[in-house]
């Protein structure tokens, strides 16, 4: 990344930039530059650190430390606003278009061109028009409701808002996941002549094969850290993710003998995509894959919190369509991977969170009594070791690693068989994962006391498969791959696999 | 109890010492005759019925603005029964069965039209109100008077019951709603559906039912509530009660309920209907206007409002 002498500075430059958020080092100096006409890439695997690196060039993080350059001047945006005024404009995997706006509205939102306060109607769709023909999209309707457009067609909107703001950087956050082939063809095209007009791009990307295909350059982020980079033309997809990786898995997986017993739960042509798998007692199944490949949406299906219409879930003594009701009746517990919007209600108490699920048998015939309840609130906190003031506490006020704990000892306090558990260390301290994992551990070891459970786990963070799971699945755009032995997979492979570009 | 929650629980009740204390003051000893105490109980209970209901359906993050149509309603349909001969009780039993029926059909809507509670009984509060006025045929209804007319009544003195029947119902139905909210799962059920609606449904609770079963509840204690109304006026009335319904939703707010759910408790209710009553009959006897009255009511509600939020440090209210 030197600049040679005499050469004219790069479009934008950040050097040692630094950010922590509480005790977690999130960026540890990270040095990115891109060139005018230049689309770079930014690789990294979940947690890398390439978010907050974006989220500071787009103004709503500011740095601990570090330099940041436009055209060679110094740039400290202090909010999203400035930045995008100095001509930064991020695009971002969801869109972020007024649905109820026509396309000229929102392309022109925010510099609405006025006289005397009143809109100008004319100006304001030639300023959009314009900024389509850039695009090579002067078909775009002006007068057409966003919200009635095609995913594709609200991206281009999206971009031409950006144009039409005079932007310098364009940064394009996974824009293909929301795509079909065919869209993704033509946003390539698109991303080649915006480089052809002199942009600098940022291009955020899992799959790694598009990164070869549409980028220059790339830079890998690992921890935090850079770990490597260069041009993409003469590396394979493998080399980039042994950049990504690079690290070895440390033991935080306790693994005791796991006898595996009966089938606990079986799919059979479940969803539009016909998932298939069988899953036993005494046994952590995985599935891995990229964010968007469909992970979270199967695990809902199969706990009824998502509508599916084609297949079967087969638990113990029940086939069917099921419903969360059904399926904690069924000793099916789920875990959401969205711990604050949806896993915890945070201004219940840690006892009210803990046994919402089963709240029968805590008093007689309809009634609750706080005594039992705390009781029963009291044993997990003990047993979990969760931090907080008492049963009562409001839930909100612990720390993540705390509430995921509690959400977790919802299906202990259930007492389920089956534990469908999405992202479960999402977000929380590293003693609270090592806890998390040798819970789990103990769950399918049937060490926990008990008959032994059956786990299923999605998570982004391969060691974390490869480390707790006796076979794992691979995602890919919906499709779930057979389930193999961990034993025989790696995390080369299933990045591979799950980026689309092994041979699965 | 930590000192927060203390203040937490007992800032309405403070409130309401406040205002007592502030009355006794102005007007002296006087204000706190029994026959000034009888008043406020009376004055408070149509109100204080209804708001029962809304505590439930407001926990639940709902919200019931069809609630003084209701009573009207159920004055009217007492009134008609009682002109054709139907004995009182059957009457009274009648309006509250159709104030349950409107509850029915606001909970069906809600949750089978996936519609916002503020919208659907904006809709029933004129719906309602209009078959009130329809069925009455646009004026009061006279009825036979019956014992329904006694149960607000002020006792002659030296009779056992020491408050009128009408106020013991009001009291047993508060002690009943606050044991469903406070120590039942479905009331457990409603908190955690209005705390956070997602988590509810991840943990198998039934929302759908509940939310019909909270409208239901919440339409027929207005049912309840109109019966007392027409003991108030013994005769039906499609025009009574308009507005009653932010009554009620005051009380609630100013007992410490948060329209955003996940809070509320029958005593905070009682409370805050009692408070409202207080400055009402308060600022009468005091001489003061009709406005003056609202002026400090609408005060009341900001400021307890405001304190509700200075004290959790939440967004809320």
């Amino acid at each position: 990344m030197a600049e040679e002498l005499g050469a004219p500075p790069p479009r934008f430059a950040m050097r040692g930039i630094r950010k922590a958020f509480g005790a977690t080092l999130a960026l540890g100096g990270v040095d990115l530059a891109v060139r005018g006409g230049e689309v770079c890439a930014l690789v990294g695997q979940n947690g890398a650190g390439k978010s907050t690196l974006m989220g500071i060039l787009a103004g709503a993080l500011a740095p601990d430390a570090g330099e940041m350059r436009l055209d060679g001047e110094p740039f400290r945006p202090r909010s999203p606003q400035e930045a995008r005024r100095a001509g930064v404009a991020m695009i971002y995997q969801e869109l972020s278009l007024a649905p109820h706006l026509t396309v000229a509205e929102n392309i022109v939102l925010g510099t609405e061109p006025t006289r005397l306060g009143l809109l100008r109607g004319q100006e304001m769709r030639d300023r959009a028009r314009r900024a389509l023909e850039q695009l090579q999209h002067a078909d775009m309707p002006l007068r057409a409701v966003a919200g009635t457009l095609s995913p594709a067609e609200q991206q281009l909107v999206e971009i031409a808002r950006a144009l039409a703001g005079s932007c310098r950087i364009l940064v394009l956050d996974e824009p293909t996941s929301s795509l079909g082939r065919k869209d993704v063809e033509r946003l390539f095209a698109l991303v080649g002549r915006l480089k052809g007009q002199g942009q600098a791009i940022v291009y955020i990307s899992h799959f790694l094969e598009e990164v070869k295909q549409v980028a220059d350059r790339f830079v890998v982020l690992r921890d935090g850290k850079n770990a490597g980079g260069g041009e993409t033309a003469p590396v394979s997809p493998r080399e980039i993710v042994g950049m990504m990786v690079g690290r070895p898995v440390d033991n935080l997986f306790p693994r005791s003998p796991r006898p595996t017993g009966e089938v606990a739960l079986a799919l059979e042509g479940f969803g539009t995509n016909g998932a298939t798998l069988t899953l036993r007692r005494g046994e952590v199944l995985g599935i891995a894959g990229l964010l968007g490949a469909g992970r979270t949406r199967l695990l809902r299906g199969i706990f009824g919190l998502a509508p599916v219409r084609e297949g079967k879930v087969r638990l113990a003594a029940y086939v069917g369509r099921p419903s969360p009701g059904r399926s904690w009746r069924e000793g099916v517990g789920f875990l959401s991977e969205d711990r604050k919007e949806e896993g915890l209600a945070a201004g219940m108490s840690v006892a009210d969170n803990l046994t919402l699920s089963r709240l029968r048998g805590l008093g007689p015939g309809p009634f609750v009594r706080a005594g039992a309840q705390e009781k029963a609130a009291r044993h997990w906190i003990g047993r979990l070791g969760i931090l907080c003031q008492g049963p009562g506490q409001p839930v909100g006020e612990l720390s993540g690693g705390n509430q995921q704990k509690v959400a977790f000892a919802r299906l202990l306090h259930h007492d389920v068989d089956v534990l469908l558990l999405d992202e479960p260390t999402r977000g929380i301290d590293v003693a609270s994962k090592a806890q998390i994992y040798a819970l789990i551990d103990a769950l399918v070891s049937g060490a926990s006391g008990g008959p032994a459970k059956a786990v299923l786990l999605v998570s982004s963070y391969m060691p974390e498969l490869l480390g707790l799971c006796d076979r794992i699945a691979v995602m890919h755009r919906g499709r779930l791959s057979a389930a193999r032995p961990a034993g025989s997979l790696d995390e080369h492979q299933l990045i591979l696999e799950a980026s689309g570009a092994g041979a699965a | 109890m930590k000192p927060r929650d203390l203040v937490t629980r007992s800032g309405p009740f403070l409130g309401l010492v406040g205002v007592l204390a502030l009355f006794g003051l102005l007007i002296g000893p006087g204000f706190f005759r029994p026959a000034n105490l009888d008043l406020i109980t009376r004055q408070t209970a149509i109100v204080g019925i209804a708001a029962l209901g809304m505590t439930l359906v407001i926990a639940a993050a709902g919200i019931d603005l069809s609630v003084g149509s209701t009573i009207a309603l159920a004055t009217v349909v007492i009134a008609l029964l009682l002109r054709s001969q139907t004995s009182p009780a059957l009457a009274a039993l009648a309006a509250v069965g159709v104030g349950a029926f409107c509850g029915l059909l606001t909970g069906v809507l809600v949750t089978q039209l996936k519609l916002v509670p503020f919208i659907v009984t904006l809709g029933m509060m004129l719906l309602v109100r209009g078959a009130a006025k329809g069925l009455a045929q646009e004026q009061r209804v006279e009825a036979p008077g019956t014992w329904l007319n006694d149960l607000l009544r002020t006792l002659p003195a030296g009779e056992g019951l020491l408050v009128p029947s009408g106020i013991w119902t009001f009291l047993a139905l508060a002690l009943l709603v606050a044991g469903v909210l406070g120590h039942t799962r479905f009331g457990r059920h409603l908190l955690a559906i209005g705390s956070n609606e997602r988590t509810a449904r991840l943990c198998g609770v039934p929302v759908e039912g509940c939310k019909i079963a909270v409208y239901t509840i919440a339409s027929a204690l207005a049912g309840v509530a109109g019966v007392m109304e027409f003991a108030k006026l013994s005769v039906g009335d499609p025009t009574v009660a308009i507005g009653l319904e932010l009554d009620a939703i005051a009380a609630v707010i100013i007992g410490g309920g948060s329209l955003t759910g996940g809070k509320g408790t029958v005593f905070g209710t009682l409370v805050g209907a009692v408070l409202m009553t207080v400055i009402q009959i308060g600022c009468s006897q005091e001489g003061l206007p009709n406005w003056v009255q609202q002026i400090v009511t609408g005060g009341v509600i900001v400021a307890a409002v405001t304190l509700d939020r200075w004290r959790q440090g939440l967004p809320g209210g």
